[in-house]
Protein backbone atom coordinates (compact mmCIF):
# COMPACT_ATOMS: atom_id res chain seq x y z
CA UNK A 1 0.00 0.00 0.00
CA UNK A 2 1.40 3.40 -0.95
CA UNK A 3 0.32 6.81 0.24
CA UNK A 4 -0.09 9.41 -2.46
CA UNK A 5 -0.10 13.13 -1.88
CA UNK A 6 -1.49 15.09 -4.81
CA UNK A 7 -1.22 18.84 -4.99
CA UNK A 8 -3.45 20.58 -7.54
CA UNK A 9 -2.65 24.20 -8.35
CA UNK A 10 -3.87 26.74 -10.88
CA UNK A 11 -1.81 27.04 -14.04
CA UNK A 12 -0.03 30.40 -14.38
CA UNK A 13 -2.47 33.04 -15.60
CA UNK A 14 -5.53 31.24 -14.27
CA UNK A 15 -7.61 33.27 -11.83
CA UNK A 16 -7.09 32.43 -8.15
CA UNK A 17 -9.57 34.69 -6.35
CA UNK A 18 -9.15 32.78 -3.07
CA UNK A 19 -5.40 33.42 -3.13
CA UNK A 20 -5.89 37.06 -4.11
CA UNK A 21 -8.39 37.59 -1.29
CA UNK A 22 -6.06 36.11 1.33
CA UNK A 23 -3.23 38.21 -0.06
CA UNK A 24 -5.33 41.32 0.48
CA UNK A 25 -6.28 40.21 4.02
CA UNK A 26 -2.77 39.50 5.37
CA UNK A 27 -1.63 43.16 5.48
CA UNK A 28 -4.52 43.82 7.89
CA UNK A 29 -2.63 41.63 10.40
CA UNK A 30 0.56 43.55 9.81
CA UNK A 31 2.06 41.19 7.23
CA UNK A 32 2.77 43.81 4.63
CA UNK A 33 5.68 41.81 3.20
CA UNK A 34 3.62 39.05 1.56
CA UNK A 35 3.08 38.47 -2.16
CA UNK A 36 2.23 35.62 -4.53
CA UNK A 37 -0.38 33.89 -2.34
CA UNK A 38 -1.78 30.87 -4.16
CA UNK A 39 -4.44 28.50 -2.91
CA UNK A 40 -4.70 25.02 -4.34
CA UNK A 41 -6.02 21.63 -3.33
CA UNK A 42 -4.43 18.71 -1.55
CA UNK A 43 -5.75 15.23 -2.21
CA UNK A 44 -4.42 12.31 -0.17
CA UNK A 45 -5.10 8.72 -1.07
CA UNK A 46 -3.79 5.22 -0.48
CA UNK A 47 -3.29 2.97 -3.43
CA UNK A 48 -2.62 -0.75 -3.62
CA UNK A 49 0.19 -1.33 -6.11
CA UNK A 50 3.12 -3.74 -6.62
CA UNK A 51 5.69 -0.91 -6.43
CA UNK A 52 6.02 2.84 -6.02
CA UNK A 53 6.47 3.45 -9.74
CA UNK A 54 3.24 1.71 -10.61
CA UNK A 55 1.45 3.59 -7.82
CA UNK A 56 2.76 6.87 -9.21
CA UNK A 57 1.66 5.96 -12.75
CA UNK A 58 -1.83 5.14 -11.56
CA UNK A 59 -2.21 8.32 -9.52
CA UNK A 60 -0.93 10.40 -12.44
CA UNK A 61 -3.55 8.79 -14.63
CA UNK A 62 -6.20 9.64 -12.00
CA UNK A 63 -4.99 13.24 -12.14
CA UNK A 64 -5.25 13.37 -15.94
CA UNK A 65 -8.71 11.81 -15.95
CA UNK A 66 -10.39 13.31 -12.90
CA UNK A 67 -8.39 14.92 -10.10
CA UNK A 68 -7.16 17.87 -12.18
CA UNK A 69 -8.36 19.66 -15.29
CA UNK A 70 -5.32 20.16 -17.53
CA UNK A 71 -6.90 23.22 -19.16
CA UNK A 72 -6.68 25.23 -15.95
CA UNK A 73 -4.72 23.17 -13.41
CA UNK A 74 -1.30 21.66 -12.80
CA UNK A 75 -0.64 18.76 -10.42
CA UNK A 76 2.20 17.17 -8.54
CA UNK A 77 2.23 13.64 -7.15
CA UNK A 78 4.38 12.52 -4.22
CA UNK A 79 4.36 8.81 -3.36
CA UNK A 80 5.54 7.54 0.04
CA UNK B 1 -46.30 15.92 -32.41
CA UNK B 2 -44.33 18.11 -30.01
CA UNK B 3 -40.58 17.90 -29.93
CA UNK B 4 -39.30 15.98 -26.91
CA UNK B 5 -36.63 17.73 -24.89
CA UNK B 6 -34.78 15.79 -22.20
CA UNK B 7 -33.63 17.83 -19.22
CA UNK B 8 -30.84 16.13 -17.28
CA UNK B 9 -31.10 16.11 -13.50
CA UNK B 10 -28.03 15.42 -11.35
CA UNK B 11 -28.09 15.56 -7.56
CA UNK B 12 -27.70 19.31 -7.01
CA UNK B 13 -29.20 20.46 -10.31
CA UNK B 14 -31.68 23.25 -9.59
CA UNK B 15 -32.80 24.81 -12.88
CA UNK B 16 -34.50 21.77 -14.41
CA UNK B 17 -38.07 22.88 -13.63
CA UNK B 18 -37.48 26.36 -15.07
CA UNK B 19 -36.23 24.82 -18.31
CA UNK B 20 -39.10 22.34 -18.33
CA UNK B 21 -41.64 25.13 -17.80
CA UNK B 22 -40.17 27.31 -20.56
CA UNK B 23 -40.02 24.40 -23.03
CA UNK B 24 -43.59 23.36 -22.26
CA UNK B 25 -44.82 26.97 -22.61
CA UNK B 26 -43.41 26.98 -26.13
CA UNK B 27 -45.28 23.80 -27.04
CA UNK B 28 -42.42 21.37 -26.59
CA UNK B 29 -42.54 18.35 -24.32
CA UNK B 30 -39.87 18.45 -21.64
CA UNK B 31 -38.96 15.26 -19.79
CA UNK B 32 -36.62 15.03 -16.83
CA UNK B 33 -33.76 12.57 -17.29
CA UNK B 34 -32.33 11.26 -13.99
CA UNK B 35 -28.54 11.12 -14.06
CA UNK B 36 -28.44 7.56 -12.76
CA UNK B 37 -30.32 6.14 -15.78
CA UNK B 38 -27.99 5.43 -18.68
CA UNK B 39 -30.43 6.61 -21.35
CA UNK B 40 -31.80 9.76 -22.96
CA UNK B 41 -35.08 7.87 -23.62
CA UNK B 42 -34.98 8.75 -27.31
CA UNK B 43 -35.60 12.48 -26.81
CA UNK B 44 -34.99 14.83 -29.76
CA UNK B 45 -32.86 17.31 -27.81
CA UNK B 46 -31.03 17.35 -24.48
CA UNK B 47 -30.57 20.25 -22.09
CA UNK B 48 -28.06 20.02 -19.25
CA UNK B 49 -29.43 22.75 -16.97
CA UNK B 50 -27.86 24.89 -14.30
CA UNK B 51 -27.24 24.14 -10.65
CA UNK B 52 -24.50 22.46 -8.67
CA UNK B 53 -24.25 18.95 -10.09
CA UNK B 54 -22.85 16.59 -7.45
CA UNK B 55 -22.28 19.63 -5.24
CA UNK B 56 -19.63 20.89 -7.69
CA UNK B 57 -17.19 18.85 -5.57
CA UNK B 58 -13.62 18.71 -6.86
CA UNK B 59 -14.47 21.09 -9.76
CA UNK B 60 -17.67 22.27 -11.37
CA UNK B 61 -18.94 19.49 -13.62
CA UNK B 62 -16.05 17.14 -12.83
CA UNK B 63 -18.07 14.37 -11.16
CA UNK B 64 -21.21 14.85 -13.28
CA UNK B 65 -19.23 13.79 -16.29
CA UNK B 66 -19.11 10.24 -14.92
CA UNK B 67 -22.85 9.94 -14.21
CA UNK B 68 -24.44 7.02 -16.11
CA UNK B 69 -26.63 9.36 -18.19
CA UNK B 70 -23.61 11.12 -19.67
CA UNK B 71 -22.66 8.22 -21.96
CA UNK B 72 -26.11 8.46 -23.53
CA UNK B 73 -25.90 12.26 -23.71
CA UNK B 74 -22.53 11.98 -25.49
CA UNK B 75 -23.95 9.41 -27.93
CA UNK B 76 -26.94 11.70 -28.63
CA UNK B 77 -24.63 14.70 -29.11
CA UNK B 78 -22.09 12.88 -31.30
CA UNK B 79 -24.82 11.73 -33.67
CA UNK B 80 -25.92 15.32 -34.25
CA UNK B 81 -28.57 15.53 -31.53
CA UNK B 82 -29.18 19.10 -30.32
CA UNK B 83 -27.43 19.35 -26.93
CA UNK B 84 -27.41 22.50 -24.83
CA UNK B 85 -25.51 23.12 -21.60
CA UNK B 86 -26.67 26.10 -19.58
CA UNK B 87 -24.40 27.50 -16.84
CA UNK B 88 -23.42 24.45 -14.75
CA UNK B 89 -24.50 22.42 -17.80
CA UNK B 90 -21.89 24.28 -19.89
CA UNK B 91 -19.27 23.38 -17.27
CA UNK B 92 -20.39 19.73 -17.43
CA UNK B 93 -20.15 19.64 -21.25
CA UNK B 94 -16.61 21.07 -21.06
CA UNK B 95 -15.55 18.52 -18.44
CA UNK B 96 -17.10 15.79 -20.61
CA UNK B 97 -14.99 17.10 -23.50
CA UNK B 98 -18.04 17.61 -25.68
CA UNK B 99 -16.92 21.26 -25.83
CA UNK B 100 -13.33 22.58 -25.55
CA UNK B 101 -11.91 24.76 -22.77
CA UNK B 102 -12.99 25.29 -19.18
CA UNK B 103 -14.82 27.75 -16.97
CA UNK B 104 -12.62 29.27 -14.27
CA UNK B 105 -13.61 31.57 -11.42
CA UNK B 106 -14.85 35.05 -12.32
CA UNK B 107 -11.97 37.49 -12.57
CA UNK B 108 -13.58 39.93 -10.11
CA UNK B 109 -13.73 37.24 -7.35
CA UNK B 110 -17.49 37.74 -7.08
CA UNK B 111 -20.48 35.52 -7.63
CA UNK B 112 -22.47 37.34 -10.35
CA UNK B 113 -26.25 37.42 -10.51
CA UNK B 114 -27.42 40.06 -12.97
CA UNK B 115 -28.97 40.60 -16.36
CA UNK B 116 -26.39 41.10 -19.09
CA UNK B 117 -26.45 41.99 -22.76
CA UNK B 118 -25.30 39.33 -25.22
CA UNK B 119 -24.51 39.71 -28.89
CA UNK B 120 -25.45 36.85 -31.19
CA UNK B 121 -22.31 35.98 -33.18
CA UNK B 122 -23.41 32.98 -35.21
CA UNK B 123 -26.78 31.59 -36.17
CA UNK B 124 -25.62 28.22 -37.53
CA UNK B 125 -26.30 26.47 -34.23
CA UNK B 126 -29.08 24.54 -32.54
CA UNK B 127 -29.58 27.46 -30.14
CA UNK B 128 -29.47 30.50 -32.43
CA UNK B 129 -30.95 29.46 -35.79
CA UNK B 130 -33.93 31.80 -35.39
CA UNK B 131 -31.86 34.79 -34.23
CA UNK B 132 -29.88 37.20 -36.40
CA UNK B 133 -26.17 37.92 -36.15
CA UNK B 134 -25.77 41.15 -34.22
CA UNK B 135 -28.99 40.77 -32.22
CA UNK B 136 -28.49 41.93 -28.64
CA UNK B 137 -30.30 39.81 -26.04
CA UNK B 138 -30.85 40.67 -22.38
CA UNK B 139 -30.49 37.47 -20.37
CA UNK B 140 -29.48 36.83 -16.73
CA UNK B 141 -26.25 35.22 -15.60
CA UNK B 142 -25.89 33.55 -12.21
CA UNK B 143 -22.47 32.06 -11.61
CA UNK B 144 -19.11 32.09 -9.86
CA UNK B 145 -17.20 30.03 -12.43
CA UNK B 146 -18.16 31.62 -15.74
CA UNK B 147 -14.81 32.93 -16.89
CA UNK B 148 -14.23 30.98 -20.09
CA UNK B 149 -10.65 29.96 -20.83
CA UNK B 150 -8.93 27.78 -23.43
CA UNK B 151 -5.50 27.52 -25.04
CA UNK B 152 -4.53 29.81 -27.93
CA UNK B 153 -4.94 27.17 -30.60
CA UNK B 154 -8.48 26.38 -29.44
CA UNK B 155 -9.37 30.07 -29.39
CA UNK B 156 -8.03 30.52 -32.94
CA UNK B 157 -10.08 27.51 -34.01
CA UNK B 158 -13.25 28.81 -32.33
CA UNK B 159 -12.83 32.16 -34.08
CA UNK B 160 -11.92 30.75 -37.50
CA UNK B 161 -14.83 28.31 -37.47
CA UNK B 162 -17.25 30.91 -36.11
CA UNK B 163 -17.94 28.82 -33.05
CA UNK B 164 -18.27 31.70 -30.61
CA UNK B 165 -22.07 31.73 -30.39
CA UNK B 166 -22.65 34.59 -27.92
CA UNK B 167 -20.39 37.36 -26.65
CA UNK B 168 -20.94 39.66 -23.67
CA UNK B 169 -21.43 43.26 -24.76
CA UNK B 170 -19.75 44.24 -21.47
CA UNK B 171 -17.60 41.44 -20.15
CA UNK B 172 -18.75 40.77 -16.55
CA UNK B 173 -16.44 37.91 -15.55
CA UNK B 174 -13.13 38.18 -17.41
CA UNK B 175 -14.12 35.59 -20.01
CA UNK B 176 -11.56 35.17 -22.80
CA UNK B 177 -12.58 37.16 -25.91
CA UNK B 178 -15.85 38.13 -24.14
CA UNK B 179 -17.12 34.58 -24.73
CA UNK B 180 -20.52 33.78 -23.20
CA UNK B 181 -21.25 30.70 -25.30
CA UNK B 182 -19.55 28.38 -27.79
CA UNK B 183 -20.49 25.40 -29.95
CA UNK B 184 -18.87 22.35 -31.53
CA UNK B 185 -17.88 22.30 -35.20
CA UNK B 186 -21.31 21.01 -36.25
CA UNK B 187 -23.22 23.56 -34.19
CA UNK B 188 -25.46 20.97 -32.51
CA UNK B 189 -23.69 21.16 -29.13
CA UNK B 190 -23.87 24.59 -27.50
CA UNK B 191 -22.74 25.69 -24.05
CA UNK B 192 -23.52 29.08 -22.55
CA UNK B 193 -23.31 30.68 -19.12
CA UNK B 194 -26.46 32.87 -19.35
CA UNK B 195 -29.87 31.35 -18.54
CA UNK B 196 -32.33 31.73 -21.47
CA UNK B 197 -35.07 30.04 -19.41
CA UNK B 198 -34.90 32.94 -16.94
CA UNK B 199 -35.66 35.37 -19.76
CA UNK B 200 -38.63 33.52 -21.19
CA UNK B 201 -41.50 35.77 -20.14
CA UNK B 202 -41.98 39.55 -19.81
CA UNK B 203 -42.91 38.90 -16.15
CA UNK B 204 -39.30 37.80 -15.58
CA UNK B 205 -37.99 41.11 -16.84
CA UNK B 206 -37.03 39.90 -20.30
CA UNK B 207 -38.30 37.48 -22.90
CA UNK B 208 -35.13 37.67 -24.99
CA UNK B 209 -34.31 34.04 -24.16
CA UNK B 210 -37.32 32.87 -26.15
CA UNK B 211 -35.58 33.13 -29.52
CA UNK B 212 -32.91 30.73 -28.22
CA UNK B 213 -35.41 28.26 -26.78
CA UNK B 214 -37.51 28.42 -29.95
CA UNK B 215 -34.38 27.71 -31.99
CA UNK B 216 -33.73 24.70 -29.78
CA UNK B 217 -37.28 23.44 -30.31
CA UNK B 218 -36.89 23.94 -34.07
CA UNK B 219 -33.68 21.88 -34.00
CA UNK B 220 -35.42 19.22 -31.90
CA UNK B 221 -38.37 19.09 -34.29
CA UNK B 222 -36.10 18.74 -37.28
CA UNK B 223 -34.18 15.97 -35.50
CA UNK B 224 -37.48 14.19 -34.78
CA UNK B 225 -38.42 14.42 -38.47
CA UNK B 226 -35.06 13.08 -39.64
CA UNK B 227 -35.20 10.12 -37.27
CA UNK B 228 -38.77 9.22 -38.28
Amino acid sequence: MFDAHVEVTHLPGIADPAGATVERALPALGYTNVAQVHIGKTIRLSVEAPDAESARRQVQEMCERLLANPVIEAYEVVIS
Amino acid sequence: MSARVGVVVFPGTNCELDVQFAVDQLGGRAELLWHGDATTKGVDAVVVPGGFAHGDYLRTGAIARFSPVMGAVAAHARTGGPTIGICNGFQVLCEAQLLPGALQKNSGSKFLCQTVELRVETVSTALTSLARVGDVLRIPINHFEGNYVCDERTLAELRAEERVVLRYVQNPNGSLDDIAGICNAEGNIVGLMPHPERASDPLLGSSDGLVLLKSLLAAATSRATILV
